[in-house]
């Protein structure tokens, strides 16, 4: 369980007094703008190997935290640090070897891998640009991780529209972590599939955590699927942080109104209940 | 008003492509829908459980048939009906007024070139006549039935946010108060508190109105919120059917347990499991063509 993960004290990843402002359009024909603060002075530290949660629902920012924190947005203000340097500082070509080390898996099975790529030159795309080994040495190592995510040699060669919505998850999740990253930025890796798939991806995510001593930031705004793989929690609601603690403290004393919300909305609460008398 | 006879009954409900029918996609279903009460479907994508859904409201594609089977539909008026045998002009007539539908996704069902104000207005001319003023009232009082500000019908589709426009879809099913309401996962594609918002509403309307309700899903903690009885398909076939404390509470069939099993829940205290197909026999785990989905 989470509880007896080894979680050393060291952050991996910390994120200071982040702001990230948006225009938008608005008035009579859009002629006037009107600013939105998506990301509004958010600090958040997540410790090597342990799995930092994201919380809130749609339009509090959290999307955007993930590409802020990946540099795939610029920032207003504020610093990124990993591995002592502020990844907002670097250039392209510095920025580019480090983000190996950053990886990402999206939200949407279905749009985030491209139709018209073999599964293989999906997954080692990455190796290719990092320019990691050579032809074969690439090679084995999809294979390897695709075998490690439940996949097989022979999905190399399909496209992914042969693939069901759990199978392209693991496609996803083994072109992020071919490249042997440190950190994942998960992206509601789970809202797009159905509940009897997700605790799959879930388990997955979870081994592949310990095997491969990586940590998370995954962002959700389902506290069912939270409590299950996450560590850590950062709650945040109109771009601001409203909570930060762990997983057991928040779930058993919210503090901050909107979390309470978030606990209540929680489907199905009495189906547990109803197994607890 | 007493019922008699429950507000819809599928008997023996088959579905199968034209072209090869005896590639049974929806397999002998049957199950019936009270008034004022809640049936939910569950299942997995590829159960069957849209297109049964579908086939109520005779919205199965053009390359689907229904190959056996009933759905009586109880109106007022007209008696028992069985809908699989009405014309096109009739079962319109019956579509939006005695039976109203919400779907999955509210971005791609609403028109994006209409006022939402015109788009809940349609049906109560269509099936009402209802014009001028006494039509933008009822516009007003069913937005503000769903919660939204009755100022709002002259916002398009695109000025709403997720949730509002799933408001707006529940308000277009219900303006012409049907009898049934079919809702096809209404709430995947929405934020969890949304989500918590919408089921209420809903079963409030349903509680008002006395309306039935077919609500499909695939997760069991929607069903805990709002099913009265529920029904679980599997690879088109109903495995389980009872009432909500019933099934919840003491699944039989082990494909509900698995289903239950794999839910996770807010305390953390269950490990997750992932779905278990070891009952099956002679291990059939190869999953079921998409095409099922649509």
């Amino acid at each position: 369980m989470s509880e007896a993960r080894l979680t050393s004290s060291t952050n991996i990843l910390e994120a200071k007094h982040l702001v990230k402002t948006y225009s938008q359009r608005s008035g009579k024909f859009g002629f006037g703008t009107t600013l939105v603060k998506a990301l509004d002075d958010v600090s958040i530290i997540l410790r090597e190997g342990s799995t930092l949660a994201v919380v809130g629902e749609s339009g509090s920012g959290k999307s955007t935290l993930a590409r802020c924190l990946l540099q795939l947005q610029p920032l207003d203000s504020g610093e990124v640090l990993f591995a002592g340097q502020d990844l907002a500082k670097l250039d392209g070509v510095v920025l580019r070897s480090i983000r190996k080390n950053l990886q990402m898996v999206f939200q949407d099975p279905f749009a985030s891998l491209n139709p018209r790529m073999r599964v293989g030159e999906i997954v080692g795309e990455g190796l290719l640009i990092h320019q990691i080994g050579n032809a074969s040495e690439q090679r084995q190592k999809v294979v390897a991780m695709l075998k490690r995510v439940g996949l097989t040699e022979a999905d190399m060669q399909k496209y992914p529209h042969e693939f069901s919505g759990g199978q392209r998850q693991r496609i996803g999740i083994a072109r992020a972590l071919v490249l042997k990253p440190k950190v994942v930025v998960c992206d509601e890796p789970v809202s797009a599939l159905d509940v009897s798939i997700q605790a799959q991806i879930l388990l997955l995510l979870k081994e592949l955590q310990a095997e491969m001593a990586l940590s998370y930031v995954f962002i959700s705004h389902d506290l069912r699927v939270v409590r299950h793989i996450a560590d850590d929690i950062v709650v945040m609601y109109q771009g601001k942080v409203v909570e930060q603690g762990s997983v057991v403290d928040i779930y058993q004393q919210p503090q901050h109104e909107y979390t309470r919300n978030l606990l209540a909305a929680i489907p199905g609460k009495k189906i547990v209940n109803a197994s607890d008398v | 008003m007493t019922v008699t006879t429950a507000l819809l009954q599928l008997e023996h409900v088959s579905i199968a492509p034209r072209k090869t029918p005896s590639r049974l996609l929806v397999n002998d279903v049957s199950f019936t829908i009270e008034a004022g009460k809640t049936t939910c479907v569950v299942g997995e994508s590829g159960s069957g459980k849209s297109l049964t859904a579908l086939s109520v409201m005779g919205l199965l594609s053009k390359q689907l048939q229904l190959s056996a089977g009933k759905v009586l539909f109880n109106d007022t008026e007209a008696g028992v009906q069985d809908l699989t045998l009405l014309d096109a002009e009739s079962l319109r007539k019956i579509r939006g007024a005695k039976i109203a539908m919400i779907f999955q996704e509210p971005m791609t069902s609403l028109n994006p070139v209409l006022a939402v104000g015109y788009q809940i207005g349609e049906s109560l001319t269509t099936h009402l006549g209802l014009k001028g003023d006494s039509l933008k009232i009822k516009i007003a009082s069913l937005l503000e039935m769903v919660g939204i500000p009755p100022s709002r019908a002259n916002s398009y589709p695109d000025e709403l946010s997720g949730g509002q426009r799933q408001r707006v879809m529940i308000a277009m099913s219900i303006a012409c108060e049907p009898r049934l309401l079919i809702a096809d996962e209404p709430t995947t594609a929405l934020d969890v508190t949304v989500q918590a918002q919408i089921l209420k509403l809903l079963d409030t309307l349903k509680t008002r109105m006395n309306m039935g309700m077919l609500f499909i899903t695939h997760d069991f903690g929607v069903v805990a919120d709002i099913a009265d009885n529920v029904v679980v398909m599997f690879r088109g076939e109903i495995v389980e059917s009872g009432t909500k404390e019933q099934v919840l509470n003491n699944p039989q069939h082990p494909y509900t347990k698995a289903l239950l099993e794999c839910v996770p829940d807010a305390d953390g205290k269950k490990p997750l499991k992932p779905i278990d197909y070891a009952w099956l026999p002679e291990n059939q785990v190869a999953p079921q063509s998409e095409l099922v989905m649509l």
